[in-house]
């Protein structure tokens, strides 16, 4: 928040010398025939931070890695200008780039992915570094671990240093890469989602750890596809789309008066407070939605309690879902989310309390007893290609709960693709050829087949673009105003559940510490964890009032005949 | 799988470390194995039409001095149920029992052949380990050219049966050059032909996996993290990628030691090279039964000794695995 105004003048220029650390002008990336890259200017002074923002297929990573001669192989790298560090980069060869590499800039990637070799101890992987540019005597390379490890906010680094990545958490393992990334002193950080797949909280303390680096006068470049993230480091922003720059300019007016109509639409996908109950991808208005009624819960949970071992992944909540509700579930990883829906659909039986569905019995009967209740309640899982048989037909799959005759099947299917939006070709069509937003829709197709009364969404958007993710969030919420479907949200994203949720759930270790409506509970909250949370999420900048729109939020109605 | 679970939580109080327990389990599991290999000769020596005694003679000198040396040597005047402990009895202390046809102890035909054999497989694997580890990390991630050269070299070696290799070679280097003896075994440079002709069908899989293995760990984030460091592609490959790709290779060495043991009865008696091989061979074809059993034994040994060695091997490469 700090970081909102323009630094590249405000900076004492004595800081560095003058002239860009990368430069570089018309770049183009392409492998084979596909120019993924196709004309992106862009350069960064010392000491600032530039956010490249995208979706994925947006080129930005390729763009980054590009900067560092990393393309990667088959690439073809074709720029009108190209400096780094002062020389021109057109001329480089391998042993220069390779030179530049961790010395002038460091490259930080995202942790989920495994970028850090699961064979080896941070304490090698950060002294690889030292070694290779020669930074500190070898005698002196293992002390030099540590400090970089305590630099990176890593506690007991002398226990750390001897550990490989699975003993590490995702948020200790991002740390190691960012020690490893500043080990030799770069001038240019090139962090590339480096906190995609963590927790709010622990996303936080990593930007919080980038911007330290930046303070120390290391300049940023920072790839992410999510808007809040950059708007609290970066000063200033290109938005990349198909390999163009579409719109760039001080990270304050890019996000709060995006001249572009796809900057705008990104913002608008962002689902947060102001918008629910309004669309986030174009269309119609939604329905109007019943309001949640029924004084009998249609899922009920008491006191449930469920140990893996020793730990006790959920311990004591309870929880009522009414029809035609949601309930949002939020929590960080480990916090017991994922087993609660196990425990309420059926899939594990709890070491204590007891789950209710229609009023009836669910948890402790027998599966035989269980199976007739099964079709009312569905799962919409986070990675569907998981829990897709990759040999059998989408077709295939949407029909599999369905009990009909195999004549009815067919117009079933098709009916079902048809209402999530797929084109009737996609059952012939297997989940690996679709995009990710598509399979998702499939896996509602599925959900949807049996009639459920419950649906239980478990991260279903984690893993989608924000655009995409609108898409998925705007059906979901048709589907429920068309057909009252209750819905159990489980989400770690804090926008995403007041975005959809009437009520919602805070998990930390297994137990709900607060549950109320969801305003109350994101505007008021009780419980100094999710008081955390809330002020762990990185915000947009509200949109200008200066601009001649009126909305003073992103508002939808504007928002959604955008583009 | 829990007890990995729990094995791996912090602040265990097992009284032993971890590796201890494992080599524990491994060395029981070890023995049970060879109790299974040694039952299994003892009931195919029963199940084997005709009188036992007539098949111990085989087809050696057959007096009743013999035949009353087998009846006390393997108590057939006492039970079933004692036969079978006193045979594991002696087992047990290292008795293999007589060869009547040889009219010598079993130890004793085997001792002489060991070694030999142990030399030439012992230097097949080396020959086969260290080409595939040089073509690998030679061509992996290269040109077109270098990898399809090696590829079908590979191929070549993989698909052309060990005895053609051996007659190829032989003629080559032996009959047209002269450069090694074609037959016996003395001195190094009689086991150079035998070594290759057993060695280069290994080096021709392991290579593969091994590129294989390589390719995919080069294309692994990792990878550009370490090339971000200003890494070499060499350095890559031998500090980080080398290691995943010695995981598939690890596994296949558990395959190429069955490969070994089988192709050395071919490669002895092409090079006319004593080991056992040709001991096996002789014991098979003359229905030596002593020393037939005595040789399943003796392989049972060296495989549960090899697939235990991969099993630490893996343990050290990938301390993931560690429970």
């Amino acid at each position: 928040m700090t970081a909102v105004h323009g630094s590249a003048d405000a900076r004492p220029s004595a800081a560095a010398p003058a002239g860009p650390l990368v430069a570089v002008e018309d770049l183009r990336v392409s492998f084979g025939a596909a120019e993924v890259v196709r004309g992106v200017s862009l350069s960064v002074a010392p000491g600032e931070c530039v956010a490249l923002v995208g979706e994925s297929g947006s080129g930005k990573s390729v763009t980054a890695r590009s900067l560092l001669g990393l393309a990667g192989p088959g690439a073809a790298v074709r720029a009108a200008a190209f400096s780094v560090a002062g020389r021109d980069a057109l001329a480089f060869r391998e042993p220069d780039w390779r030179r530049l590499r961790g010395s002038f800039a460091g490259l930080v990637l995202q942790d989920a992915l495994g970028s850090l070799d699961p064979l080896r101890t941070a304490a090698a992987e950060i002294g690889e570094v030292l070694s290779v540019h020669g930074v500190v005597p070898r005698r002196a390379r293992a002390a030099r671990v540590l400090e970089l490890l305590a630099a990176a906010g890593v506690p007991e680094p002398a226990l750390r240093a001897g550990q490989r990545p699975h003993e590490l958490s995702g948020g200790l393992r991002q740390r190691v890469l960012i020690a490893s990334a500043v080990a030799a002193g770069p001038r240019l950080i090139i962090a590339d989602e480096p906190t995609t797949a963590l927790d709010v909280t622990v996303q936080a303390r990593i930007l919080r750890l980038l911007a330290e680096r930046r303070a120390e006068g290391t300049a940023l470049l920072l790839i992410s596809h999510d808007l809040a993230v950059v708007a609290s480091v970066a000063d200033r922003v290109l938005v990349l789309r198909d390999g163009q720059v579409v719109e760039q300019g001080p990270t304050r007016d890019v996000l709060s008066s995006p001249a572009h109509p796809y900057t705008r639409s990104l913002l608008a996908a962002v689902p947060s407070a102001a918008t629910r109950g309004a669309r986030l991808s174009d269309g119609p208005p939604p329905p109007p939605r019943r309001p949640p009624g029924g004084d009998v819960p249609v899922l009920a949970a008491t006191g449930l309690v469920r140990s893996h071992g020793p730990r006790r992944a959920v311990g004591g909540v309870s929880f009522a879902l009414r029809p035609g509700e949601t309930l949002g579930v939020v929590g960080e990883s480990g916090s017991g989310k994922t087993t609660l829906a196990r425990l309420v659909l059926g899939l594990l039986d709890p070491d204590a309390g007891e789950v209710t569905l229609h009023g009836r019995p669910w948890s402790g009967v027998r599966e035989r007893a269980r199976r007739p209740l099964r079709p009312s309640i569905q799962l919409v899982s986070q990675n569907p290609l998981d829990s897709f048989d990759p040999r059998h037909t989408v077709g295939r799959l949407v029909a599999e709960p369905l009990r009909l005759p195999r004549r009815e099947r067919r117009a079933r299917v098709l009916d079902l693709l048809e209402r999530v939006g797929l084109p009737p070709g996609t059952a012939a069509r297997h989940p690996r050829e679709l995009s990710g937003g598509q399979r998702q829709r499939v896996a509602i197709a599925r959900a949807l087949g049996p009639r459920p009364a419950v649906l239980v969404c478990d991260e279903p958007v984690s893993a989608l673009d924000v655009s995409v993710q609108a898409q998925v969030l705007d059906l979901l919420a048709e589907l429920q105003a068309e057909r009252g479907l209750a819905m159990l949200f489980i989400s770690h994203d804090l926008g995403v559940v007041r975005h959809v949720s009437d009520r919602v759930l805070v998990m930390k270790d297994g137990e709900a510490v607060e549950e109320g409506d969801v305003e109350e509970v994101f505007l008021r909250p009780r419980h100094p964890y999710t008081r955390a949370l809330v002020a762990a999420v990185p915000r947009l900048p509200p949109a200008r009032p200066s601009r001649p729109a009126p909305s003073p939020s992103y508002d939808h109605p504007e928002r959604s005949r955008t583009s | 799988m829990t007890g990995a679970g729990l094995a791996a939580a912090p602040g265990r109080a097992a009284v032993l470390p971890a590796w201890a327990r494992f080599a524990a389990r491994r060395t029981l599991a070890a023995a049970a194995v060879l109790w299974a290999a040694a039952t299994t000769a003892y009931v195919a020596l029963l199940l084997a039409p005709g009188d036992t005694v007539d098949i111990l003679v085989g087809d050696g000198p057959d007096t009743p001095g013999i035949r009353a040396g087998i009846v006390a040597e393997w108590g057939l005047d006492r039970p079933q149920v004692v036969q079978y402990l006193s045979y594991l009895w002696r087992l047990l202390h290292g008795d293999l029992g007589r060869s009547y046809q040889l009219q010598r102890g079993v130890a004793d035909v085997l001792a002489g052949q060991v070694g030999p054999t142990a030399q030439l497989t012992l230097a097949a694997a080396g020959v086969g380990v260290t080409l595939a580890c040089v073509i690998a990390t030679a061509t992996a991630g290269r040109g077109r050219l270098a990898r399809g050269a090696a590829s079908a070299a590979e191929l070549a070696s993989v698909s052309v049966p060990p005895f053609l290799i051996g007659i190829v070679l032989l003629a080559v280097f032996s009959f047209t050059l002269g450069w090694f003896p074609v037959s016996g075994a003395e001195g190094a440079r009689a086991l150079v032909l035998p070594a290759l002709a057993l060695g280069l069908p290994i080096a021709g899989v392991l290579g593969q996996v091994l590129r294989g293995g390589l390719e995919r760990a080069l294309e692994q984030p990792f990878a550009v993290t370490a090339r971000a460091r200003g890494l070499t592609e060499r350095a890559l490959v031998t500090r980080h990628a080398l290691r995943h790709a010695l995981l598939p290779a690890v596994t296949l060495a558990g395959w190429f030691t069955g490969t070994l043991l089988g192709g050395a009865v071919i490669t002895e008696a092409l090079f006319g090279r004593p080991g056992l091989g040709q001991v096996a061979m002789r014991a098979v074809t003359g229905r030596d039964m002593p020393v037939v059993m005595a040789v399943v034994l003796l392989s049972a040994v060296v495989y549960v000794t090899v697939s235990t060695l991969l099993d630490l091997a893996y343990r050290v490469i990938d301390p993931r695995t560690r429970g």
